[in-house]
């Protein structure tokens, strides 16, 4: 008996079994993009694998860096709104009050109501056709050509009521520092409701297509999984964060602008994966839709810019009758805004989470140092932490719920 | 609530905590010394009062003609208490390195890679060093105040192709 064992166990030695038809696993690079229609964009992901699980995962980035920074700090503080403008191009608006509420942080310096409310509407607007633009590129990604063609028609309604507000579909450039650039059109805020209308309605009609659909969903439940205590150590903020059961929403933790006098609920996921990831961003919009309607109802008439000539340029009738409007426009364009020196950081809820600006200024009418906390970096940056010992196909819903957008990570 | 935070620093770490105040908008702001900044980072997360446990951004500043020259700056954020903190560490440029952070948040990987990629600051202890935006090759490091806004670099030879599956590049890179 004894002695049969000792065959049996002595038997895969002497060389494999001709029958179990052997398959050598070599360790396989693989690279991903940096062109490569998943990878939104310019990001190189070098997977190595093992059959199908990644083993490892590592990324090289900056294709698509372009010195935001040191372009900042060569114009003045009124010239880096363009600039902001291209860091998350789908959503320009909220960078441009991220960037206005550093400035006016730095220069104690407070908005009329009106222009708070345009900016949340703005803002909010824009969040919608982010996280439009990430529900859609997610479902054409899994397959779902159709989900993507719905999404584009809801972002286009609202860029259409955003390009009437600021003249330009994506770089929106639409805040000034003391204010708003423009008030709202004649009738505008009407048809923004009819509009709204439409948009909730393609809400609804992709959730009905795709949140219980049986392969989009096994393709995204339990992949991608963050536990709450790595998503915080690892910096993640906005919707990741949320999805992983940390209900910090800076809209609540810190209110700026009208938010403190808004209603709106703070959707929170249990699992941290990437369907409580796309759950979250489905629940947002219907968010962003009730605080909408609530700015409409509670804007009221006045200014949308402070009258303050070493802010704001002055009206154009001003400008060409009076010497003092004339000096005050030549001096705000020639040499820029005067910022008081100090440093500050300021921080608002972006889609994608904390967008944060550490300005310091000299005293110039030039940024001294513009650091931008680019709110998709963090998520990026523990993609191969999310991505590690799963399968290569989990590689893109991942991708595609941490919502990287190339201009804003890689400035 | 915020001024317990820079108190209790200063009571735990007497004189590498120094010139508190409070920025603008009621920031929590402290200087703190080179050296001991990775171990008052990790009181500042492991304490129970305080519990920072996230740090949204670090960056660096250069302050050309002004000895110490750098600044890496920290932004932290407790999810627990909701409070803030931002601490400035001073980086003479003849020795520009601070210890690093990762080891108390995994987050702060790549803002260090940054600070090192645009300003030359070393990390020491970091785990993987390398630049994060440019290129291996990159001469200098673009945001210093004495790198021209329109600087051209030096054409870089093309590299070896050693592998064929891994693409050009020293084998060691990724």
């Amino acid at each position: 008996m004894s002695n049969e064992v000792k065959q049996v166990a002595a038997a895969p030695a002497a060389g494999p079994d001709p029958l179990e038809a052997p398959f050598p696993s070599k360790r396989m690079v693989v690279n991903l993009g940096p062109s490569h229609p998943a990878m939104h964009g310019v990001v190189r992901v070098v997977a190595e694998l093992d059959g199908e699980t990644i083993t490892d995962a590592k990324l090289d980035i900056g294709f698509l860096h372009r010195g935001f920074e040191k372009s900042c700090e060569n114009v003045t503080w009124t010239q880096c709104f363009p600039y902001t403008d291209r860091l998350n191009y789908v959503s320009s608006i909220m960078n441009n009050v991220g960037f206005a509420l550093a400035v006016e942080k730095l220069c104690k310096l407070d908005i009329p109501a009106r222009a708070k409310y345009l900016r949340v509407v703005g803002s909010e607007m824009h969040r919608m056709c982010d996280h439009f633009t990430l529900v859609g590129a997610m479902g054409l990604e899994l397959g779902a050509m159709t989900v993507l063609i719905y999404a584009m028609e809801a972002r286009d309604h609202l860029w259409d009521r955003l390009t009437e507000l600021c003249g330009a579909r994506l770089t929106s450039s639409y805040c000034r520092i003391g204010g708003v650039a423009r008030d709202v059109p004649e009738g505008w805020v009407e048809k923004s409701r009819r509009t709204l209308d439409r948009v909730v309605e393609i809400r609804e009609e992709i959730d009905q297509l795709i949140t219980r659909n049986r392969i989009f969903m096994d393709r995204t439940r339990h992949t991608g999984v963050v536990t709450r205590e790595d998503a915080i150590e690892l910096g993640f903020t906005g919707p990741c964060l949320r999805a992983s059961g940390e209900p910090y929403d800076v809209r609540k933790a810190a209110p700026y602008l009208v938010y403190d006098r808004l209603e709106f609920d703070v959707p929170v996921g249990n699992n941290g994966d990437n369907f409580d990831r796309y759950l979250v961003r489905m629940e947002e919009l219907r968010q962003c839709d009730r605080i909408l309607r609530q700015c409409f109802d509670q804007m009221e008439p006045g200014d949308i810019a402070v009258k303050d000539f070493r802010y704001v340029l002055p009206p154009k009738p001003q400008v060409y009758g009076t010497i003092e409007g004339l000096m005050a426009h030549f001096k705000l364009i020639m040499e820029g805004i005067k910022v008081p020196a100090g440093e500050a950081y300021s921080y608002t809820e972006a889609a994608n989470g904390e967008l944060g600006f550490y300005v310091v200024s000299d005293g110039g009418g030039r940024p001294y140092k513009l650091g931008l906390r680019p709110p998709g970096w963090p998520m990026l940056a523990a993609l191969p932490h999310m991505v590690k010992g799963s399968l290569l196909a989990d590689l893109i819903p991942t991708f595609d719920t941490i919502n990287m957008i190339g201009g804003e990570t890689e400035q | 609530m915020s001024k317990a935070v820079i108190a209790a620093l200063q009571q735990r770490f007497p004189g590498d905590v120094a010139d508190a105040y409070e920025g603008v908008g009621g920031d929590d702001v402290a200087f703190v010394s080179k050296a001991r900044i990775a171990e008052v980072c990790r009181f500042l997360k492991e304490d129970p009062a305080l519990r920072f446990d996230m740090a949204p951004y670090i960056t660096a500043v250069d302050y050309l003609g002004v000895e110490p020259r750098f600044e890496v700056v920290y932004q932290l954020y407790s999810t627990i208490h909701n409070h803030r903190a931002r601490l400035r560490v001073k980086v003479p440029s003849g020795d520009a390195s601070v210890p690093t952070v990762t080891g108390v948040w995994r987050g702060a990987d790549w803002f260090e890679r940054y600070c090192w990629d645009m300003y030359g600051i070393e990390f020491p202890g970091h785990p993987d060093m390398r630049r994060l935006f440019m290129y291996d090759e990159f001469v200098g490091h673009p945001l210093r105040k004495d790198y021209p806004l329109r600087g051209r670099q030096p054409l870089v030879p093309e590299r070896e192709v050693p592998d064929l599956y891994r693409g050009p590049g020293p084998v060691d890179r990724d």
